[in-house]
């Protein structure tokens, strides 16, 4: 019998670098580091040897020249004297415009969908059984165009409500939705409208101290105070006698058409039919994506709960948004925001109806006036990125929020 | 048989090195990448078959038939506004024929080089008779569509501008959405070059009720273009080019090419295009015969307008600055001499 | 007992009555039309709202679509013929385009010759991946799956069988001298880098004068097809298709990579991922068209469609990653224990324990992001090339066509919704079947 000695800690040897566990994955990730260096080295040298071959090195200073272009739906003050980067901002907030609004839509349209899917009346759930199918199996482009051209071909012409006996009418005589676009009546705001501004703003936090203070009585009393008409009430009558005590400072534009020359509308906020179809159709189309999860949601909540919140006396309102909202949500909200994403992410799809959103001014215009595709297509990831990376920011930190808490 | 193998593996196709090359890079591949329209009605257009036709793809026929012998090798890349020239800057394309307008930006800061202008065109307003509108002038509030990533959109901003007068522009993704749009309504007017709002209009269910404004607001020179930095390329396609207006000035025609080229004529300019005196083709790295293959395959610049957008066609554009110099026209090839 | 109790009793029914049938208004479609649309006056409402709807949708679309002319041979002819039928002005659709081109739109310039052939190389593909898709049909037919895409791509671009053969025998070869060495006792990198190097051999060496000797010998070829004759939905298919397979490997890779506990590994993933993910499809594909060259050395030149093609795998990978790394964390934590408990090396349990799984129920994950991806298809028409909305653009720029507008978009999208929603009924099937496997096992 040999007693084994007590062996001196292993010598280390060039092959441990791949056989040895502990320096195993330090030599792997050196590798991927190299090769992705190496990677890179091979591409942005041949990135900058080609421009320098075309006579075009990398150079933002484009951004800076005089754009020469009109873009029908500004956000901000904007001329074709402007310079690139100003169209850029331009197109970056008509993006986010479509974005935001089409969210908000979208998720109206998803829940109206989802939770009419489930109804009992058999039409109603066939109905939007069709819409869900319809949007969500046929290419989102064609949506859009089809939504413009019916939205082109269903509306009448501004010409249509001139005159003594116009064809057309505005609807309450505020609103005219014409095939160039809806023309909404603008407000415009006259002198103490500041202060009719600061006693809503007033209000608002009102209601707010007002819902805590009913809150913190429930939760210590146990005896619910009347909320929703409180509410309502302090939100809607101290400003409505602010403004007739200050001389009606608000009033509106309602947009007009011409009676000389082309009929077109004049004034009010013109609301484009590219913008219209193009918020339509995505927030259809996202719509019934939104409406799948939230039918899932509502269906993953077991029935046990309902059961027992009616069990505990709850009322079916409060059922559904105390008991059944809450847990729902856990399992709607994490695809409803990837939604969200993808709506603003398929809004670069403007150009199928030339809606002036980024991608059609600084990665679409600009990038062939100036010839710098590049740059621009450099910033247009850029922008989407940021975007993106925000959005599924505020989704890590939601999650984390009503995370069901493992003990 | 390895060449076999590489394209079954990946399908790439080396295209030329350095700048001077892409003649050589033409020869070697067999074939002309040749950047078209994706549609415009007597320009450029596909037919059931796939076989491109038009004023613009006889420009790529033509450089085919004059450097690879076959006016059908060519590999026609539809190009949009949008990508037309990086995909000639990039090497996707040997030559762009796509009605590009000529202007000094494009020739200059975007690398390119226009070789000759086979069209001259101008933007005009094509309206409904119903709107009641005579002249540009009164086009004030209008709504117009406009094709996006054209000069059309600056000239109309400058246009509008000069003439302190406002406007609505409705950016459109190409020719038949804008024709759509403009049917429909939903703009008062349609701008874009001549030619095509003749073309467009021509297709309408009731030409008549659409007049198109007397104003020509712009100077829109369209031609091939290639990249700019290989001069000898750049030059054989200009003579292929000023081959075919010369042709349609000395009275050389399809059918009478090969005749005339059979034999030394009287007129020595008409030699020297055929190859039957002197070695022209050599100068441009080509034969002889290269500009009777080019009319044998297209015709000389008379025909080819005729067949794809002249009076006799479906579009019936009149010729006016089209027209060979000796006519009243803009149109005139250098001396082959 | 009856008798007893008949006599007891001042009066008992000693017959059965017969069965009455329930009342009208609880039967039959009386009962349906009450439970199902009649139910209180928001359920009437609500029915009478859809009506509504369902009549403002379809009084338009209806009479125009069925009036429709299907034979004509240009737009006039077609107008002509809807006034002589119905009058001038009468909505009437001009189905007499799709009649005309509706090869075109199917297979976009292919050689007429050539048309069986897109159709043959997608059933070849369904049958191939049949197995993976329905598990009650036999493993063996999996052994269809590895020469499928030789084949497909021999059907679709044509030229001699042998060049796609002798490749796929050089993955045949280097596959065999990895399986020879590893019996042989060679450790996992010797014989991976063994059965490469044959296979590059094989390739760089013999596998082109093999193919031209056996072209010559035996000739059999197909008509070459270039990839710019393909259009239309055989182009959807084409590069819808070879992307979501292409960008399987590379999806599973950047899921494990994500997971790995190796920090750069992990980050490079993520941040390949999130990048990819954070930038719409059109720019990547503008990207392909306008600058992929731009990063190549000078001169290089792919055909677009391969460019196009590369870069939809590319973002197609981001995705499936994002659908394998559910299916890897929907993985009991047990498994991957159990799998370390057997002493099995990391790659030994990714291929036989965990994967095997994961992928599994990864499926209608996989499915849906190519319903997506097969839908996106549509986007390249922005950057010129002929799929179906692409080439609406240029069947309506010849003169016979020019003007119609409806009709070739209505065809468009009622093929992508038959393919899209049977997709997704297969997704939904298979995913009902999963929840079903799993159930007992909790």
């Amino acid at each position: 019998m040999t007693a084994i000695p007590d062996r001196a800690p292993p010598r280390f040897r060039a092959g441990d670098l791949l056989g040895d566990e502990r320096w195993r994955g330090l030599t792997i990730q050196a590798l991927a580091l190299a090769a992705l260096g190496l990677l890179g080295w091979f591409l942005i040298s041949n990135l900058v040897a080609n421009l320098a071959a075309l006579g075009k090195p990398i150079d933002f200073s484009f951004l800076w020249r005089r754009a020469g272009y009109d873009i029908n739906q500004r956000l901000i003050p904007y001329t074709s004297d402007d310079p690139h980067w100003r169209a850029a901002v331009v197109g970056m907030l008509n993006t986010l415009l479509v974005a935001v609004l089409g969210c908000i839509a979208a998720t109206i349209f998803g829940v109206i969908a989802g939770v009419l899917r489930l109804s009992r009346n058999w039409l109603v759930s066939l109905l939007m059984a069709a819409y869900v199918e319809g949007f969500r199996n046929v290419p989102l482009v064609l949506w859009i165009i089809v939504t413009f051209s019916v939205l082109v071909h269903a509306t009448p012409a501004p010409a249509a409500f001139r005159g003594e006996e116009a064809e057309a009418s505005m609807l309450f005589g505020l609103v005219a939705i014409t095939n160039r676009g809806t023309y909404l009546p603008r407000p415009v705001w006259g002198d103490g409208s500041a202060l009719l501004l600061l006693v809503v703003a007033l209000s608002v936090v009102a209601v707010w101290v007002w819902r805590r203070l009913a809150r913190r009585r429930q939760e210590e009393t146990g005896q619910p105070l009347p909320v929703l008409w409180v509410s309502l009430a302090i939100l809607l009558v101290p400003p409505a006698l602010a403004f007739l005590a200050l001389g009606r400072p608000l009033s509106f534009d309602v947009p007009a058409v011409r009676e000389t020359g082309i009929a077109n509308f004049q004034g009010g906020i013109a609301v484009l039919n590219s913008f219209m179809a193009l918020w339509l159709a995505l927030s259809l189309y996202t719509g019934a994506f939104i409406a799948e999860i939230v039918r899932a949601g509502i269906l993953s909540v077991s029935r046990g709960q309902t059961e027992a919140a009616y069990a505990l006396g709850l009322r079916p309102g409060r059922t559904m948004r105390l008991v059944i909202l809450p847990q729902a949500l856990r399992v709607i909200v994490p695809p409803l925001i990837s939604q969200f994403l993808n709506l603003t992410k398929n809004s670069s799809l403007a150009i199928a109806v030339g809606y002036m959103d980024i991608r059609a001014t600084l990665g679409g215009i600009t990038i062939n006036q100036t010839g710098r595709e590049f740059e621009g297509m450099l910033l247009l990831a850029g922008f989407y990125l940021t975007v993106s990376l925000v959005i599924s920011g505020l989704m890590n930190v939601y999650n984390r929020r009503v995370a069901i808490k493992e003990r | 048989m390895r060449a076999t193998m590489w394209g079954a593996a990946a399908l790439i196709v080396a295209a030329g090195a350095a700048s001077a090359q892409t003649l050589n890079d033409v020869r070697s591949r067999g074939v002309l990448n040749c950047g078209v329209n994706t549609g415009l009605t007597g320009f450029a257009e596909p037919d059931a078959q796939g076989v491109w036709q038009g004023f613009d793809v006889d420009i790529c026929r033509a450089v085919a038939a004059a450097v690879l012998n076959d006016p059908m090798a060519v590999n026609f890349v539809p190009t949009t506004g949008q990508t037309r020239f990086t995909a000639l800057s990039s090497g996707e394309i040997d030559l762009l024929a796509r009605n590009s307008t000529w202007t000094f930006s494009r020739d200059t800061e975007l690398r390119l080089d226009f070789v000759a202008v086979n069209y001259y065109d101008g933007q005009g307003f094509l309206v409904p008779r119903a709107l009641g509108v005579a002249s540009a002038q009164e086009l004030d509030g209008a709504t117009i569509c406009i094709q996006t990533g054209t000069t059309t959109e600056l000239n109309l901003a400058d246009f509008f501008r000069v003439n302190n007068i406002s406007y609505e522009p409705v950016p459109i993704a190409n020719d038949d959405e804008g024709q759509q749009q403009y049917l429909a309504g939903a703009c008062d007017v349609y701008t874009t070059d001549a030619s095509g709002l003749a073309s467009v209009r021509a297709t309408f269910e009731n030409p008549d009720d659409h007049v198109i404004l007397p104003e020509i607001i712009s100077k829109e020179p369209l031609g091939p273009v290639v990249r700019h930095g290989d001069n000898e390329w750049a030059d054989l396609v200009r003579w292929v080019f000023y081959a075919m207006v010369a042709a349609e000035e000395l009275g050389i025609t399809q059918d009478n090419v090969a005749e005339m080229a059979s034999a030394p004529g009287d007129n020595p300019e008409i030699n020297r295009l055929l190859g039957t005196e002197d070695e022209y083709g050599t100068m441009i790295g080509l034969d002889a015969q290269w500009a009777v293959r080019v009319i044998e395959a297209v015709g000389n610049y008379g025909e080819s307008f005729e067949r794809h957008i002249g009076e006799g066609s479906p579009i019936g554009l009149a010729r006016g600055l089209n027209a060979q110099w000796t006519d009243g026209g803009l149109i005139y090839a250098p001396p082959f001499r | 007992m009856s008798d007893t109790h008949a006599r007891t009793v001042a009066f008992s029914r000693d017959t059965m009555l017969p069965p009455v049938p329930p009342p009208v208004r609880e039967t039959g479609a009386v009962r349906w039309l009450r439970e199902n649309l009649l139910g209180g006056p928001l359920n009437v409402a609500l029915t009478v709202l859809s009506l509504v709807a369902i009549w403002w949708a379809l009084s338009g679309f209806l009479p125009w679509a069925w009036r429709g002319i299907w034979d004509a041979s240009s737009l006039t002819e077609c107008r002509a013929r809807r006034d002589e039928l119905y009058g001038p002005g009468v909505p009437a659709a001009c189905w007499a385009i799709i009649a005309e081109r509706w090869p075109q739109l199917v297979f976009g310039f292919y050689p007429q010759s050539g048309y069986w052939r897109p159709p043959v190389a997608l059933a070849v593909f369904l049958v191939a991946v049949m197995p993976v898709l329905f598990p009650s049909l036999p493993r063996r037919m999996l052994w269809l799956l590895p020469p499928a895409p030789f084949v497909i791509y021999w059907l679709l671009w044509g030229g001699s069988l042998w060049g796609p053969a002798t490749v796929a025998a050089g993955f045949a070869l280097g596959w065999g001298v990895w399986l020879l060495a590893r019996r042989g006792g060679a450790g996992a990198g010797l014989a991976l880098a063994a059965g490469v190097a044959a296979a590059a051999l094989w390739w760089w060496w013999i596998a082109g004068p093999l193919a031209g000797t056996l072209a010559r010998g035996v000739p059999l070829a197909l008509q070459p097809v270039l990839s710019k004759d393909m259009g239309g939905f055989t182009l959807s298919f084409v590069i819808g298709l070879s992307a979501i397979v292409l960008s399987l490997p590379l999806g599973v890779l950047l899921a494990l990579a994500r997971r790995s506990e190796m920090p750069i590994i992990s980050t490079v993933a993520v941040v390949y991922i999130e990048i990819i993910r954070g930038v719409p499809l059109i720019v990547w594909l503008f990207t392909a068209q306008l600058l992929l060259n731009y990063f190549l050395p000078r001169g290089t030149n792919f055909d677009l469609m391969l460019r196009v093609i590369i870069m939809v795998t590319l973002f197609a990978a981001a995705y499936l990653a994002e659908v394998i790394r559910g299916g890897l964390a929907a993985l009991p934590k047990g498994q991957f224990e159990a799998a370390d408990a057997l002493g099995l090396g990391y790659w030994q349990s990714m291929r036989l324990v965990v994967l095997p799984q994961a992928l599994k129920i990864s499926i209608p994950g996989i499915v849906n992001t190519f319903i997506g991806l097969f839908k996106d298809t549509t986007l390249v028409a922005f950057i010129g090339m002929f799929d179906p909305i692409g080439l609406t653009g240029s069947i309506r720029a010849t003169t016979a066509w020019n003007g119609i507008y409806w009709e070739p978009y209505v065809f468009i999208a009622i093929v992508f919704f038959v393919v899209c929603y049977a997709m997704s009924r297969y997704s939904i099937w298979l995913e009902r079947r999963l929840e079903r496997e799993h159930r007992p096992a909790t």
